[in-house]
């Protein structure tokens, strides 16, 4: 996987930045790639007691504690079975590294700014609040989220909230 | 103090993110040269201090005021200075050793602690303390001073040292003779703003003179030969200017003579003569040979390499760095993966034939050892003497002793035995307050002691040892021993709970009670009652335990125990469901199968009767919301728990395992989790939840108050 995120071209005028696409249910989703940390299968999570249901609980990422989110139980789609193609998506997310368990990951793509469109008011299982805009690649949608923003929400659950 | 100085202070400022970073090393260093300091001022014999340690004391003294030095702290280098002056001065045999420097010393060591304090923490700082250790050391000097007039006469360097008590009203005349280095330029000093500083201090003038002309075919412009003469008429000390001069010109190269107003007699008058024909000597070296007289330059120098003058550093000091603690952590971290993965590759490899793979499994068990050995390794960075706790005994022993009319002899056995540095932080304030209970309490005076036909010295032993992974620290006396009838007639008295059927230890137990004392008389040392229990919760803090044992008239010993680390924790594994949990062993007091008899309910709420008493029930499955094989209480096991003597009784499925877990946050990538008190992973890789049985607790009752 390419980690590099801004690609320029002669001109140096189109900057281009990179995502890693994964899908939710029949939705594709893409999220920066710098974000990203690696991608693992799913496996010997412990259970958390009173989480709600889509955080899955906690495992051992080498030495470090890293909890997991399932993405499909969150947002009602797909089917949250679990199995070797079960596939997670370790982030670095606020100084934090989180796990994000979806339906599947696709690609890392490149889009440049007139590639990306502003997103509409309805459409996604995700709230509009956490999508920074659509991208078109070929004939495909990809849904862009600004995972910060969503991982940091109160609604996931996942952080202390400051009050 | 100047307009210079304060030029050089804002100069600082602006650098002041890398300042900061060498003066948290200035801090510790000078910590350190104060203990050991300190230890050696405590250790020394009645006979007086040998040449060696009178070297390791005065080196000591040296380094903290070279350091305060070039980090700016004026005010430790005043100190420090009067310190070193005096300790130079015995260190030539000039002033004769007596029992009354010794507390001197360690007086002086305080006033250099709390400046110390001062600048690292922005605690108070008491002047009038810093002005009087000065002027009583100076009164040491002058006494010493003027018992031996031949000798300060004769000795060049003493010409320069001693230290006028400034008497900050009156105005003096100092003249000085300054020759300066010929490399002194090189060197990168501006002569003009020294001579700048010190004409901050009063009316300054100042006279060149060149001894030596050197041919103009051979003149270097960066080779210093003049000399100069400066008169300079002050209120301010002599030890203030020497300190302007401090790390410019060493103590053949500055003459200062104080020429007092009323009479203008030069005391000295053949002095000035003497550098001035040295000088002319090294300045013809200098323009010859620049090596040889900067290699015989500094007189201090020459004597740190002779060894007979400064001493030898003890032979067991080795070589060491320092590193930052979080830097270990994450040695130790990886270090702890390292296992787990280990682990899972023998588990993978136990079912491979041992006869085929036998390689395979030779080369695994050789990973075992060497990660093992690793860890221990790793393990011991962490780890320190404890002696650096104990070295702090001594003195204070001494004093108490003094201040209480009591005879006491302090033993420390096992100083090398090492534990978790976190731990020996922790391990002070308690071991203090302990001690301090031994002299004031426990200990007779000379004559009871007598009477009751033991020695007139009684002795404190403080002794520690590692039993198995633990640590062992004694705090024993041969006092009088606790008194059973008192503590219990106190108890009572207090409203606590206390028959006279009970055994001597839960006797004993009833001194931790918060606000407990059985001491006749409040003293300012003890018996206000807010040791004991402050000891045994600083001690349970850190996982450990507090026990008693005492004979009257014989005696008391305190035992404390503590685990080795506090990232390591004593657990008992326990499985619910598909869960495994760690309960701390700390927190446990036994695990029991309950029979349907002793199983009672009170308002619907499971209870079990153990030995007279209801313990109520905490179902783990239900306060988890888990799916549990076992639901009903006689079917599984009940862990009874004690926090802060508050019982209650965890039931689980199954009891799994003891053993030792490393301690991990959920809090760093997840949120806080009820009645968790962080995680660890298992020998299989899998992450299982510590449980905090206060938390448990409080949660219960929470639920209670819900429904």
């Amino acid at each position: 996987m390419q980690t590099g995120q801004e690609i320029t071209d002669r001109s140096g005028t189109n900057i281009a930045s990179e995502y890693l696409t994964f899908t939710l249910g029949n939705e594709e989703y893409g999220i920066d790639i710098l974000k990203v940390q690696e991608i693992r299968g799913y496996d010997a999570v412990t259970h958390i007691a009173n989480a709600p249901e889509f955080i899955k609980g906690v495992i051992n990422l080498r030495g470090v504690i890293v909890p997991i989110v399932d993405m499909r139980i969150k947002f009602n789609v797909g089917e949250p079975t679990y199995n070797e193609f079960t596939v997670v998506i370790i982030m670095n997310v606020l100084e934090r590294v989180i796990g994000m368990v979806v339906d599947g990951v696709s690609d890392v793509v490149a889009l440049n700014p007139e590639q990306i469109k502003a997103a509409p008011e309805m459409g996604a299982a995700m709230d509009t609040d956490y999508i920074t805009g659509l991208g078109t690649l070929n004939d495909q949608m990809l849904i862009l989220v600004d995972i910060e923003k969503l991982m940091s929400s109160e609604e996931m659950q996942v952080m202390d909230q400051v009050n | 103090m100047s307009k210079e100085f304060c030029m050089t202070q804002s100069d600082q400022n602006n650098i002041n993110i890398d300042l900061n970073q060498f003066n948290k090393v200035f801090f510790e260093e000078c910590a350190e040269h104060l203990a050991e300091m300190e230890q050696i001022l405590v250790s020394l014999p009645d006979a007086g201090p040998d040449d060696e340690q009178l070297n390791a004391i005065f080196r000591a003294a040296h380094s903290i005021k070279g350091g305060a030095g070039i980090f700016g702290f004026q005010d430790m280098t005043v100190v420090t200075h009067v310190l070193e002056s005096l300790l130079d001065l015995m260190r030539n045999h000039e002033i004769a050793f007596s029992t009354a420097m010794v507390d001197l010393f360690l007086e002086a060591g305080d006033v250099i602690s709390m400046q110390l304090a001062g600048h690292r923490d922005g605690s108070e700082v008491r002047q009038e303390a810093i002005d009087q250790i000065r002027t009583k050391l100076q009164q040491v000097i002058d006494a010493g001073s003027v018992a031996n007039p031949v000798e300060s006469a004769c000795s060049p360097e003493h010409s320069v040292q001693p230290v006028f008590t400034a008497d900050s009203s009156a105005v003096s005349r100092y003249e000085m003779e300054f020759t300066p280095d010929p490399d002194i330029f090189k060197r990168g000093v501006r002569l003009e703003s020294l001579f700048a500083e010190l004409e901050e201090l009063g009316e300054l003038t100042v006279l060149a003179e060149l001894p030596v002309t050197p041919e103009f075919s051979t003149l270097d412009p960066e080779i210093c030969t003049s000399c100069w003469h400066l008169t300079l008429v002050t209120s301010a000390s002599e030890a203030d200017i020497l300190d302007i001069f401090e790390f410019v010109a060493d103590v053949d190269q500055l003459k200062v003579h104080k020429v007092s107003q009323d009479s203008d007699i030069n005391l000295h008058s053949a002095a000035p003569e003497l550098p001035a024909a040295q000088d002319q000597d090294t300045a013809d070296k200098a323009g010859n040979d620049v090596v040889d007289t900067a290699l015989g330059r500094r007189a201090y120098d020459k004597n740190e390499l002779a060894p007979a003058a400064y001493g030898r550093r003890t032979s067991e000091t080795e070589s060491s760095i320092r590193v930052g603690v979080t830097k270990v952590d994450q040695l130790i971290n990886q270090v702890g993966e390292l296992v787990i993965t280990q682990l899972m590759l023998a588990q993978t490899a136990a079912v491979l034939d041992p006869v085929l793979y036998e390689n395979l499994h030779r080369s695994l068990l050789q990973l075992e050892r060497n990660t093992r050995d690793l860890q221990q390794s790793v393990m011991s960075i962490r780890l320190v003497p404890i002696s650096i706790v104990f070295s702090r005994f001594p003195r204070m022993v001494r004093e108490l002793a003094a201040k209480l009319g009591k005879q006491v002899e302090l033993k420390t056995v096992g100083d090398t035995t090492e534990l978790d540095k976190g731990l020996i932080e922790k391990i002070a304030d308690p071991l203090t307050h302990l001690v301090r209970n031994c002299m004031d309490h426990a200990l007779e005076t000379p004559e009871n002691r007598i009477a009751a036909g033991k020695e007139r010295c009684g002795t404190i032993t403080l002794r520690a040892s590692q039993i198995g992974g633990r640590i062992v620290i004694d705090v024993i006396d041969d006092g009088a021993g606790l008194n059973r009838d008192r503590i219990l007639r106190k108890a009572s008295e207090r409203g606590i709970a206390a028959s006279d059927s009970m055994s001597d230890e839960e006797v004993w137990q009833l001194i931790f009670a918060p606000g407990f004392s059985t001491a006749e008389a409040v003293t300012d040392i003890s018996g206000r009652g807010v040791g004991m229990d402050v000891v045994l919760r600083n001690v349970q803090s850190m996982s450990g335990r507090v026990n008693i044992s005492s004979e009257a008239g014989k005696g008391t010993r305190v035992t404390i125990s503590l685990p080795l680390t506090l990232a390591i924790l004593d657990g008992l594994s326990v499985a619910v469901g598909d869960e495994k949990f760690i309960i701390p062993l700390n927190s446990i007091i036994e695990s029991i199968q309950p029979t349907a008899q002793s199983l009672k309910t009170v308002n619907g709420k499971n209870v079990v009767h153990v030995r007279g008493e209801y313990i109520p029930i905490i179902p783990l499955y239900e306060l988890f919301n888990m799916d549990a094989v076992v639901k009903k209480p006689e079917e599984g096991i009940l862990i009874l728990i004690d926090v802060e003597g508050e019982k209650a009784a965890v039931l689980v499925d199954a009891l799994l395992d003891e053993h030792q877990v490393v301690i991990k946050s959920i809090e760093t990538n997840y949120r806080k989790v009820d009645g968790t008190a962080g995680a660890t992973i298992l020998g299989d890789g899998r992450v299982a939840l510590i449980l905090d049985v206060n938390s448990l607790l409080q949660m219960r009752k929470k639920k209670a108050v819900c429904q």
